[in-house]
Parts: structure tokens; C-alpha cells; sequence
């Protein structure tokens, strides 16, 4: 009970007006950021961190953090509105949020989001509360072969479930894999893949990656289906707000299960990007909807959005405990950290007990007003859904132009976003799924990197992941979800070889 | 601004920055981008940020500065960015010693004399580093151990410093590791914290707060003397009490990373000046001394013939370990 006592200590911090006030402030510039093209979290961050150099270090990190919240609601409202994911861990949010919002529900869309997020950062500081020492020590386990065992167990998830024949989707994720090896390679420091290109060296930014795929890809097809037919119209709706906010509970288990995921990987290394994408495909094959997912289902949403946030709270405590940052915004504020002269380690929960519980504490409060702030702009953002698609359609070309370029000011990156376009669009006109590909670029070199570490460990032997229980229970259970469908196939086969023989033709 | 008060304000920038030649005659008329050659929270970043914040805290250019990261490619991307900026002294570039040495092993499309050297800022010293249950009470008693088993070192990078120093200590001490290249000196502390390393060469700033933890301890510093005094890191211990490797038995006198600062190529004297003269002033200020002590670097100005110096017996020392492992690119 002495964190509880802490965490009180903590709210009689955090809950001051001047605060108050800096959390409503990180919060309203988050969500800016968030929404406003190619700004994101990291680079809001960045921008806001020299204001703080002369602040306290906990009034720092609260306006920071809030920031980061706020950024983080943000990026999930272009994931939904318009398929651009802002962040890595918001793609997974556009496989149902974006068709729902397009099938005139853009306020349930945004609210559900909204909820579920909420929801999911709030599991997550109640685990940092509870078990911060704990979690700390599962941490420090985790060596190069338990990195490659978690990133195994995220493709796994993906992989099996399907949708598309699973050969395109080996496919898909083969190709993914090549656009992560492009630059500079951390084992061997060569230089792979940049085809003469001098600026190749750098590697593909996922952000550009996706801007195309999915912002400029979506366009093509829209461009050539239904040119005229795609505003939406949705009425400014504040009861569906509260409706949508009201029917979560139905989705309590996959809620739940979510938030799990999520946590699970935030602590882990994985990550919030690979914790939404294994909570949609878990989701997608255990819920009893999940024929529908990609249609714009309510679960489909919840999943992705629970794990994301679940994830992205948890991963903050690696940063401060460890000092291993979780997300490239946990990176820029650790470096404020150092500048604050704190420094990230084992000793800042014994040394900086004010910051830390204030810290913590302030994750309560600012989500509260993150969600409550977010809710407010719903019926603003969804009313976005009724400008035409001729007005719409070159904002969308902006965003992704003017988003590709600003990562690294480089015009490069925008002709490979527009090159990116096209591969999503013809990925779209031939039935090839979207997200195995872009769980490889964001998360393939770092599955490599481990995976090859792993080997120079165990001088060649692939015995290392089976070295101890941790690592083994992982790739047991990667090898369960890559196989249970074909299992589950076979058993059919055995049982029905008529009903069976049919399903086997729908597939194909 | 009038006459009066311009020539006041040289005069005091002359006393600040000791005798200068009478070059500051170029001033920069738009905005001034800082080039930091690693992502965001990396000790380059961090270099850039902070002389960002004394320029602006001061005021000592008109200008605004802009901080932009390209960290692509363990810094090539930021490197190559300034090669396709000749002639333009608006982008200044923040890096390490790794503008001479990558051009040696990997084949990035820049060299360090595509650039013009301003000045090398602080230097970051190199410890060795052991769990802190580890058995070890000295470097001896490691290298010892390291002669009957082969141990798993960890460092920054391929074939940058931190595996230099590695390969080094290897050839002083007739012992062979195997080593782990990780991204960052950050993850590397972790992983011996973790126990899946036996030891790493890290800098003092990226296993501080793991020594207070006491989940790591150094052995000892590849210094010619001893650290300077600071605050104590631990109850009993500061890096002054750690001993260097020679002290030790580890013939390896000095190592250590440069953070250094560039323009690019083709600039004129005069606005090679006018940085050279900035960073001087940004040094003098209480500021970068708390920024050098926080980060516990160790301070130094070197800038035109020392600098020149200096890389090229760098460059000569790297050459030769690159060239006894293979990574010399033709």
C-alpha cells in the first residue's frame, strides 16, 4: 500500500490549478499535432521541449506528457476520417474505423475510438501504479532472442488469421521485409538496398510509407469508383456521443483482452504498434463478428485502440525505470530528462519520488482530460465527413504531400509516397492485404536486428530460443497462432470432407 | 541598432571569445538550421538542443535557430544531407568522430572532406563496464576470465567506436569476444543490466543512472589520468574513483568521441568564422558548463589546426584497427 499512499501524494501535485492548466494546454497542442499533417507527437514534442528548459522538471514532464496524450487521440481522428494513420500504432485503427466513418457513422467511429482509448490508457497506469518494481524486472529478462520471440509472436498473430489466401500475404509481408532492410544495417553497419540512391541510406520512413499506402492508395480507388458520390452526410449528433460511449461495455471481453495485449507489450519491448496490430488479428479470429472485421465493426475498433493506448501508458515505464524508450516521443522526452538533470535508471523512483508519483498521477488526470477534451471536438471533426469529395480529395493529396515532406525535408520522400500510392492501390485492385506489409516496415529490421544478435549469441544455434521458459513460452505460442487455423482446418477436413472441401474452394 | 552599440557589442563578443582575428565580419541573414546527425534523445541531439537554447537564451546571433534530426543510417543521412548543401552556411551540422570513421568501413556517398570542421566541443570518455554482481573487482581479474571463456561484449553500432574500442581491448589483452551490436549505448546498459551481456564500453552519460541503480559498475576508464572530481554517482564512489585502464593493466592510454561541428563544404573563411566565433561564445556561458557537468562529457575547444591534427591521427588510429578486422571498404 506504500504506492498507494505515493500515487495520493502524487494527485496532491498533479492536481494543482497550474497544472490543471498546463494539462489542458499539452492536451489541446497534442491533439493539434495529432490532426495538423506530419507534425506527430515526437515532432510536437520536440518543438514544445526548449519552452520546458527552465521549468520544474514535473511541470515539465506534465505539459510533455499531456502532449503526448493529446497527440496520440489526434492521430487516431486522420486514421478515421481520411485512412491516413498519423502514427504507426493508429493503422490498425483505419481497418474499421475508416469504412465506418465512410458508411455515414463517423461520430460512433471517433467516439468509440475515443472510449476504448481511454479505457485502455487507464488499465495501463493502474498496472504502472500496482506493479511498477515488478513490471521493471520483467523488463531487464528480455535479451536479443526474447525481442525476436516477442516480434515473432506479433507476426504470428498476423499472419494465420487471413482474410486474403495466405500466400499474398506472405507475399505482402516478403516485401514489407525488403523496405525494412533499405539503409544502413545495425550488425554489419553496411549499407543495403539504396540502389544507387545516395538519400536511400537513411531507410523508408514509415510515415511516408504509410501516407501513401494508405492516403494517396485509398484516393485511386475512390478517384476511379464512385468520383462524385463520396461525401457523407452525417448530422451533428451529440447523443451518439454518448450512445456510442454507452454500448462499450458490450465489447467488455474483447475490452478487456485488448487492454491485456496491450500492457503485455508496453512492458515487453514490443511496443504499441505491434500490441494493436496482435490485438486486431486476436480479436479478429475470436470474436464472434469477426467475419466482418474490415467493414467497419465496433470491435474492430475497440481492439486496436485499447492495445494502442494500454501500450503506449505502459511503455513510459521502461523509459523511467530502465531508460529504454518505448516510442520515439518517449525517446525526446527522455532526452529532456537528462536536460531537467534527471536521470532515467533504476534510482529515479527512490531519488525523485515527487516527479515520479507526480508523473503518475498525472497520467490519471491528464487522460481524463485528454478523453473529455476529445469527446468536445467529436461532433467537429465528424462534421469534416460532409465536405464534398472534390474539396476533400485534394486536402488529402496535401496532407500526404506536405506530411511526407516535412519528416526529413526531403522531396525524395514524396516521390516514394507517391510511389507508395500506387503499390497500395494495385495492392487493393489484386486482393493483397495492406497490413502485413506495413507490420514489416515498421517492425521487421527490429525482429532482423534480434533475430541476428540472437545468433551471434549462440554462435549459430537455434537453441537460444528455447534456452529458457520466458522465450520458449513465446515461441510455442507464435507457433500455436501460426498454426491453430491450419489445425483447425484439418480437423474439418477429417470431420466434413464435403463441408470442408467447400470452404476450401471459397478460400482459394 | 546604431553605430555605437554594434561596436560595443563586437567588442564584448571579442572578449568573450579571447583573441580572435578581425573576421567577423560575416553576419547571417536568415534562419540557421542545426543538422543533428541522430535521432531525437541521442547525445548529439542533445549537444544541438543545448547550444540552441544558449544562442537563443543569449541572444547571440539575430537569427533563429532551428533544430532538424537526420539520423538515418547511424548519421550518414544527416552527413550526405550537408555534402548536397555546399556553399550554404545556413546548415551547420552536430556529429562525432563517426564523419571520418564511417566513410572508412561502410560505403556511404560522403566524406568527412566534403565538409568544413568548425570545432570539436566536448569529448565523451569510454568506460569498461561489468554487471554488478559480476566477480570482478578490477580489469585484471575480467581479462583474466575473459582468457578461459569467450565473452559477449555489447556496444553501439557496427564497426563505429564503441566496436573499435572493442577490437582494441581484444589486441592489448590477447583475448577474443564475441560482439553484439545494439542501436544505442541506452540499450546496451539494459541488456547487461539484464544479464544478456558480460560487459560494454559505454560512456559515462548512458550507464549513469544504471550505476546509481546498481545494476552495472565500471572497471575502468580508458583515460590517461583519472576523471575529473565531480559529485559523487554512487553512496561511496565518483568517476574520479574509477581507475584507468593503464592503472590497471590494460594498455590502452586514451579513447575517446569527439562531438564535433561542421558546415558544409565550400563556405568561405569569413563564415567559417562567424561559427567558429558562436561556438566560442556558446562555451563561455554557465550554461554549457552545467550542460558538460550533467552530461558528465569532458570539456575542450579544438578548431582549425588542432582539429585538423587531431582527426587525422584519429583517422590513422582507425585505419589501422579497421584494416586488422577486414571493414576497410576499397
Amino acid at each position: 500500500m506504500e504506492n498507494l499512499q505515493s500515487l495520493l501524494h502524487g494527485f496532491t501535485i498533479a492536481i494543482t490549478v497550474p497544472h490543471l492548466t498546463l494539462m489542458v494546454i499539452g492536451v489541446l497542442l497534442g491533439i493539434l499535432v495529432g490532426v495538423l499533417p506530419g507534425l506527430g507527437a515526437p515532432n510536437g514534442v520536440s518543438l514544445l521541449l526548449p519552452l520546458t528548459f527552465g521549468m520544474q522538471p514535473v511541470s515539465a514532464i506534465i505539459l510533455l506528457s499531456s502532449m503526448y496524450w493529446g497527440a496520440l487521440f489526434g492521430g487516431s481522428v486522420t486514421s478515421i476520417l481520411f485512412n491516413i494513420p498519423g502514427e504507426p500504432s493508429s493503422v490498425a485503427t483505419t481497418f474499421d474505423g475508416y469504412p465506418m466513418a465512410r458508411d455515414g457513422r463517423p461520430t460512433t467511429a471517433l467516439a468509440t475510438a475515443f472510449g476504448s482509448a481511454a479505457f485502455g490508457a487507464l488499465v495501463g497506469v493502474i498496472l504502472i501504479t500496482f506493479l511498477a518494481s515488478w513490471v521493471a524486472q520483467v523488463a531487464l529478462a528480455f535479451g536479443p532472442p526474447e525481442y525476436f520471440a516477442v516480434y515473432f509472436l506479433a507476426f504470428a498473430s498476423f499472419v494465420g488469421m487471413g482474410g486474403a489466401a495466405p500466400i499474398k500475404t506472405v507475399v505482402a509481408l516478403a516485401i514489407g521485409f525488403a523496405i525494412a532492410a533499405i539503409g544502413i544495417d545495425t550488425v554489419s553497419g553496411s549499407v543495403r538496398l539504396t540502389m544507387g540512391i545516395d538519400e536511400l541510406v537513411k531507410g523508408v520512413s514509415f510515415v511516408v510509407a504509410v501516407m501513401g499506402l494508405f492516403g494517396i492508395g485509398e484516393l485511386l480507388i475512390a478517384v476511379e469508383e464512385e468520383f462524385q458520390a463520396r461525401a457523407v452526410s452525417s448530422r451533428v449528433d451529440w447523443k451518439e456521443v454518448f450512445r456510442a460511449l454507452g454500448r462499450l461495455p458490450r465489447h467488455g471481453i474483447a475490452l478487456l483482452r485488448s487492454a491485456a495485449i496491450g500492457c503485455w507489450m508496453g512492458i515487453t519491448p514490443g511496443g504499441p504498434t505491434a500490441a494493436s496490430f496482435m490485438s486486431y488479428g486476436i480479436a479478429k479470429r475470436f470474436s464472434r463478428n469477426g467475419a466482418r472485421f474490415g467493414t467497419g465493426e465496433a470491435e474492430g475498433i475497440v481492439a486496436p485502440e485499447t492495445a494502442d493506448h494500454a501500450a503506449g501508458t505502459s511503455a513510459l515505464l521502461p523509459m523511467l525505470s530502465l531508460g529504454i524508450p518505448g516510442s520515439a516521443t518517449a525517446a525526446v522526452m527522455m532526452g529532456g530528462l537528462m536536460i531537467w538533470g534527471l536521470n532515467p535508471g533504476p534510482m529515479l523512483f527512490v531519488d525523485q519520488k515527487d516527479f515520479v508519483w507526480g508523473l503518475i498521477a498525472s497520467m490519471y488526470v491528464g487522460n481524463i482530460v485528454a478523453v473529455v477534451l476529445v469527446l468536445l471536438t467529436v461532433p467537429v471533426f465528424a462534421a469534416l465527413m460532409r465536405i464534398p469529395f472534390a474539396v476533400i480529395a485534394p486536402l488529402i493529396v496535401i496532407i500526404c504531400v506536405v506530411g511526407a515532406y516535412s519528416v526529413s525535408n526531403s522531396y525524395l520522400d514524396v516521390v516514394l509516397m507517391l510511389g507508395f500510392g500506387v503499390v497500395g492501390y494495385l495492392f487493393k485492385k489484386l486482393h493483397y492485404p495492406l497490413a502485413p506489409l506495413v507490420l514489416a516496415i515498421v517492425i521487421g529490421d527490429k525482429a532482423e536486428d534480434a533475430f541476428r544478435q540472437a545468433m551471434l549469441m549462440s554462435k549459430g544455434s537455434l537453441g537460444i530460443f528455447f534456452a529458457n521458459r520466458l522465450v520458449t513460452t513465446l515461441v510455442l505460442a507464435a507457433m500455436a497462432l501460426l498454426l491453430l487455423p491450419l489445425a483447425l482446418h484439418v480437423v474439418r477436413l477429417l470431420r466434413k470432407p464435403d463441408e470442408a472441401a467447400h470452404e476450401k474452394v471459397r478460400i482459394i | 541598432m546604431n553605430v555605437t552599440s554594434k561596436l560595443l557589442l563586437s567588442t564584448t563578443a571579442l572578449l568573450l571569445a579571447g583573441a580572435i582575428p578581425a573576421a567577423a565580419a560575416w553576419q547571417p541573414q536568415k534562419p540557421i538550421e542545426f543538422v543533428a546527425t541522430a535521432g531525437p534523445g541521442g547525445g548529439t541531439d542533445n549537444l544541438a538542443r543545448a547550444v540552441q537554447n544558449i544562442i537563443t537564451k543569449y541572444k547571440l546571433t539575430d537569427q533563429p535557430v532551428v533544430v532538424v534530426n537526420k539520423g538515418g543510417g547511424s548519421g550518414a543521412e544527416g552527413y550526405v544531407y550537408a555534402k548536397a548543401s555546399a556553399g550554404d552556411p545556413y546548415k551547420v551540422i552536430f556529429g562525432t568522430s563517426n564523419a571520418w570513421q564511417q566513410p572508412l568501413v561502410s560505403k556511404v556517398a560522403f566524406n568527412y572532406t566534403d565538409l568544413t570542421p568548425i570545432a570539436a566541443m566536448a569529448q565523451d570518455e569510454f568506460l569498461l563496464w561489468v554487471k554488478q554482481d559480476a566477480p570482478y573487482k578490477t580489469a585484471g581479474d575480467f581479462l583474466k576470465a575473459a582468457a578461459a571463456t569467450e565473452f559477449k561484449v555489447g556496444g553501439a553500432q557496427s564497426k563505429d567506436t564503441d566496436e573499435v574500442l572493442t577490437r582494441m581491448i581484444e589486441k592489448a589483452a590477447r583475448v577474443k569476444f564475441t560482439y553484439i551490436p545494439f542501436k544505442s549505448g541506452a540499450e546496451v546498459a539494459v541488456q547487461l543490466a539484464g544479464g544478456h551481456i558480460d560487459a560494454h564500453v559505454n560512456n559515462p552519460s548512458e550507464s549513469l543512472g544504471q550505476w546509481r541503480g546498481s545494476t552495472q559498475r565500471p572497471l575502468c576508464a580508458f583515460s590517461p589520468k583519472r576523471l575529473p572530481q565531480g559529485p559523487k554517482v554512487t553512496a561511496t564512489e565518483g568517476w574520479s574513483d574509477v581507475p584507468t585502464c593503464v592503472e590497471q593493466g590494460l594498455a590502452i592510454s586514451q579513447y575517446e568521441q569527439p562531438r564535433t561541428v561542421w558546415l558544409p563544404g565550400k563556405v568561405s573563411p569569413e563564415q567559417a568564422a562567424f561559427y567558429v566565433d558562436l561556438m566560442k561564445k556558446v562555451q563561455a556561458t554557465p550554461e554549457w558548463k552545467d550542460y558538460i557537468e550533467k552530461t558528465s562529457q569532458v570539456n575542450t575547444f579544438l578548431t582549425g589546426a588542432a582539429l585538423d591534427d587531431f582527426i587525422k591521427q584519429d583517422l590513422e588510429h582507425v585505419k589501422q584497427v579497421a584494416g586488422e578486422q577486414g571493414w576497410l571498404v576499397k
